[in-house]
């Protein structure tokens, strides 16, 4: 009976993940091994010659770089910021909800609509970063996002700020998990604040800043719609990112065949990530 | 006799019938401008059906121009009713790739609709044109001039009612017009051309100015790598990297228009498309000028086009070419174009009392128009997504100096010539 | 949130009120932008004179109401069919030992990692094929069996003391009722978190919209603003911050008043 019930309770969620996760996911890898068929000329079996094409294709190969230096450049700094941040609004900060709420606010707004803001910001000459500094330091115009050097940085910060309050929510709760006699027993010491954050509030967060790595890594191949407002990739695919080179193949180019290729290869990354988080957790699980 | 009568009667009603019949258009059209032009197609619509009982059309705002091809191929492919859609210029080779459009001549008779097949601007039946068959009707189409701030130039001692004539002439004006503050950062650029967005449109026209075009009538070739067209490029990208005039790196189409009327470059290639957007927040005096010559003057056009679907009767397809007609006709033309700021798509629209008038209090309105007789296709092949964002790559690596403009326009060239080897 | 934790150095106090500022002014320059003229857009000057024209052609410009509708709809109907089918997987994963258990939970949690966004491609040809591209059900589906909302119910069920189920059987309560009646009530909070998250999320959304949608009457904010303020269109500046503005209120209102909820809920459900 308990096998009935189990799985009649079940059913209607696995048909949804099966018909929407499973079936697809599959589907892709099939449909990778065939050319992309239009009304002149139908689809045929090529094995694996959009593999092929793409280990030759120099976009691929600079999307993946970006998005390598996209994960490096955002994950490590906004999880810093994010711990900080909560030390502070963990402290007795004066008006410390309001700083919490400022930490937080970028992680409710869509990102489509605060790339829009960005854009003015990074718009040479009449953009804010450009009129600060003009009167603060006095510098020449840069053009932000037209310079291949500048452009990925810039949808960097675009992104730390806006995960970094995100992230920060996570370590505040862990944070406040902590026993305050802790901090007591250290002020009896006199440890400094510094030493203790080192020798003891570090080491504790460290599941925290586990769990936060692996969902930022996730987060780094996802993260594709500021790209639709500030650069569109570009120049030359200087700030494109792999999920975004995707769709540009799927629905600019109608390449299915050759976009599914390149899910395949997303599949893969992402799958390795899932070994790697498993094998954190269950290190957690012996740790504790 | 009484049943013969009835019979007759019969026979009579039946043959009457057909004629008699609603014949439906239904048609797909996107809107890439500002203002309630839903209205004015609504508009023409019914003041077509007066004249023409018997048919009824049924408009659809289908979005902008990508959202209206694939609305229109998923209705087709879906069974529901299209006869003709006003879609992008540009995807007349993915159209006939779908196989779902067939051309105008077909339906196009009599010697008068054969004539006006040939009434409209040739620019603008380049992109339309397939194998010597028409396939695309010229409806809402734009092309890209120069705007001058008037004020910029007087301060920098030169004639404000005179654009640049040539690109020598550009270069050496846009330095004149370069202002440093006191600590030699640029406070206005001479003369700024987007490169986000659509690099492939402006370049086209650097290259025709140059003496080319990108690439043949079939669609599958491209002339990316002529010597003359790199050294278009070239050209663009002196501007930045050693004459100084234009910022280094890419401009962004966007906020170009802010930047100009803020009075951040004297100069500014753009679409007509943003007249009135310029007109409405210019503090400053500005001309509207054809683009400068090299060899020759030149400027690519862009927009929207009539199709006619394949899975149409006969019926519809006459239907179809008689409202076509209508919507062309050169008052309509006239009307359009002072509702949307679109170029008129043919000469004798211009000679209509309401453009002459319109024209005449607004000069810059014919500046367009006048530049037609250089204009060419926008850019469109086969595989034209990728074709054309090989160019773009290889034209924003170049301006942002990540490769010289023979490298990346060579390499643009190379891989194109893979990507269209299958259709030639 | 208690008190914990000693009074930060001034430094520090310094820092932290530096980044929250900073953290902020994106929000504060579109307000700035969206009330004042054109010509202050990207002039600062105290006096600036405040206007509401900005709201007033963003409004014109865009069919907001309509998307507004749509992404009310879109999030409404998400989330209801998430915590219903949530809730009795979650269930069947915490109390009922059948066959291929662990397997299957195996498999609901693959789609923590491929999420519905990474198989844009795939998923928009099975929604033509359903005849469901540009329909409201169509954005949603592929959401609908949340392996994240699964996880988190079973995880809360979990640690409902048996006892109180067993004390519901007795009352002749069916494994349905004991459902509603004792786990479905116990779990609130989770619901509250879960529900929060999902909200935010999916007003938020943009990939899989804007791929799915193509007309008016399905485009959810998300897709319309990035229509409306594309930079192809050269939209001021001004309406596209008062375009914003309007799109993320909603949102911004319920998340200022209930910032506590907010917080703990994402805290809640980012823990497990």
């Amino acid at each position: 009976m308990k096998h009935v019930y189990g799985w009649l309770l079940l059913t209607p969620a696995a048909i949804l993940l099966v018909g929407f996760t499973h079936y697809p996911a599959a589907a892709t890898l099939f449909d990778s091994l065939f050319s992309t068929g239009t009304v002149v000329r139908p689809s045929r079996f090529v094995g694996i010659g959009n593999y092929a094409a793409l280990a030759d294709d120099p976009i691929f190969w600079q999307v993946l770089g970006n998005n390598f230096w996209f994960a490096l450049g955002t994950i490590p700094t906004s999880m810093t910021i994010a711990m900080l941040m909560a030390i502070w609004v963990n402290d007795r900060l004066p008006a410390r909800a309001l700083a919490r709420m400022a930490y937080f606010t970028p992680t409710v707004l869509p990102m489509i609509a605060v790339a829009n803001l960005w854009l003015f910001f990074y718009t040479p000459q009449i953009g804010l970063l450009d009129q600060i500094n003009a009167a603060l330091f006095n510098a020449p115009s840069h053009n932000w996002l037209g310079d291949p050097r500048t452009v990925l940085a810039c949808t960097m910060v675009m992104v730390i700020w806006k995960e970094a309050g995100f992230f920060m929510i996570f370590y505040l709760a862990a944070l406040q998990s902590l026993p305050p006699e802790l901090e007591e027993a250290a002020r009896m010491d006199g440890a400094s604040r510094w030493y203790f954050f080192r020798r003891v509030t570090f080491p504790l967060l460290m599941p925290t800043t586990l769990f936060v790595l692996v969902n930022a890594t996730i987060n780094s191949f996802k993260l594709v719609d500021h790209l639709f407002i500030l650069t569109k990739g570009g120049p030359d695919n200087a700030s494109s990112l792999l999920l975004y080179y995707i769709y540009q193949v799927a629905f600019s180019f109608f390449d299915t065949a050759y976009a599914s290729t390149l899910t395949v290869v997303l599949l893969l990354l992402l799958a390795g990530l899932a070994l790697v988080q498993f094998q954190l957790i269950e290190r957690r699980v012996h740790y504790r | 006799m009484r049943t013969l009568l009835a019979l007759l009667l019969t026979g009579l009603l039946a043959a009457a019938t057909p004629a008699r019949a609603q014949t439906e258009i239904t048609f797909y059209y996107p809107i890439a401008v500002g203002g309630p032009l839903t209205k004015v197609i609504d508009g023409y619509a019914r003041a077509f059906e007066k004249e023409h009982p018997g048919v009824k059309i049924n408009p659809i705002y289908a979005g902008n121009y990508d959202d209206a091809r694939i609305r229109a191929l998923a209705a087709l492919k879906a069974g529901q009713p299209a006869q003709i859609s006003v879609l992008y210029s540009i995807d007349l080779y993915e159209l006939i790739e779908q196989d779902v459009i067939v051309p105008w001549d077909d339906v196009a008779t009599t010697a008068e609709e054969k004539a006006w097949l040939k009434a409209f601007y040739p620019a603008l039946m380049m992109n339309g044109t397939y194998k010597g068959k028409v396939y695309g009707i010229p409806f809402q189409r734009s092309t890209i001039v120069l705007y001058w701030n008037k004020d910029a130039f007087k301060e920098a001692g030169l004639d404000p009612e005179k654009a640049p004539a040539d690109w020598t002439e550009m270069a050496q004006m846009a330095t004149k017009l370069v202002k440093k503050d006191a600590r030699g950062n640029v406070e206005r650029w001479g003369v700024m051309v987007p490169s986000t967005g659509y690099p492939y449109w402006m370049f086209q026209a650097f290259a025709r100015q140059n003496g080319h075009d990108l690439m043949n009538p079939e669609g599958n070739r491209t002339n990316y790598a002529h010597p003359d067209v790199i050294a278009a490029l070239q050209y663009w990208r002196d501007l930045g990297a050693k004459d100084r005039v234009m910022p280094e790196g890419t401009v962004e189409w966007g906020t170009l228009r802010q930047q100009f009327t803020e009075g951040k470059t004297a100069m500014m290639w753009h679409t007509t498309g943003n007249l009135t957007a310029v007109k409405n927040s210019a503090k400053f005096p500005f001309g509207v000028a054809m683009l400068p010559a090299s060899k020759q003057r030149g400027s690519p056009t862009g927009g929207g086009n009539f199709y006619l679907f394949k899975k149409t009767t006969p019926a519809e397809r006459k239907a179809a070419l008689d409202f076509v007609k209508w919507m062309t006709t050169p008052e309509r033309a006239a009307d359009w174009s002072i509702a949307t700021g679109y170029v008129a798509v043919r000469p004798e629209a211009y000679e209509t009392p309401k453009l002459k008038q319109y024209a005449a209090d607004f000069p810059q309105a014919v500046v367009a128009r006048d530049q037609f007789k250089f204009a060419t296709a926008e850019l469109a092949t086969f595989q034209t997504g990728r074709v054309r964002k090989l160019l773009d790559d290889a034209i924003q690596a170049a301006l942002t100096g990540q490769r010289t403009p023979a490298e990346a326009l060579k390499a643009a060239q190379t891989e194109a010539d893979r990507l269209l080897k299958p259709y030639r | 949130m208690t008190a914990a934790g000693r009074r930060a150095p001034l430094l520090e106090t310094a820092a932290a009120w530096l980044l929250a500022v900073l953290w902020l002014s994106p929000l504060l320059y579109a307000f700035w932008a969206a009330f004042h003229p054109v010509a202050y857009a990207t002039r600062f000057e105290l006096f600036a004179p405040l206007t509401l024209e900005n709201f007033a052609r963003a409004w014109t410009y865009a069919p907001f109401p309509r998307h507004f509708l749509n992404t009310v709809m879109l999030v409404t109907m998400i989330l209801a069919a998430q915590l219903v089918l949530c809730t009795l997987a979650g269930y069947a994963f915490a109390r009922f030992d059948f066959a291929g258990r662990d397997v299957a939970f195996g498999l609901v949690l693959v789609q923590l990692l491929i999420m519905p966004e990474v198989l844009i491609v795939e998923n928009y040809r099975i929604m033509s094929r359903l005849g469901l591209v540009d329909t409201i059900l169509g954005i949603g589906l592929p959401y609908m069996a949340s392996a994240f909302g699964i996880f988190l119910l079973r995880q809360t069920f979990k640690t409902v003391p048996r006892e109180l189920e067993d004390a519901a059987r007795v009352e002749g309560c069916s494994f349905l009722g004991v459902l509603w009646r004792v786990y479905v009530p116990l779990a609130r909070p989770t619901y509250l978190a879960y529900g929060l998250v999902s909200v935010s999320y999916h007003w938020n959304n943009f990939l899989w919209p804007l791929v799915i949608t193509n007309t008016v009457e399905t485009r959810p904010l998300t897709v319309g603003l990035a229509i409306f303020g594309a930079p192809e269109s050269g939209v001021d500046w001004g309406v596209i911050s008062a375009g914003t503005i309007m799109a993320v209120a909603p949102l911004l209102v319920a998340f200022l008043l209930f910032q506590r909820q907010f917080m703990q809920s994402f805290m809640q459900a980012g823990i497990k």
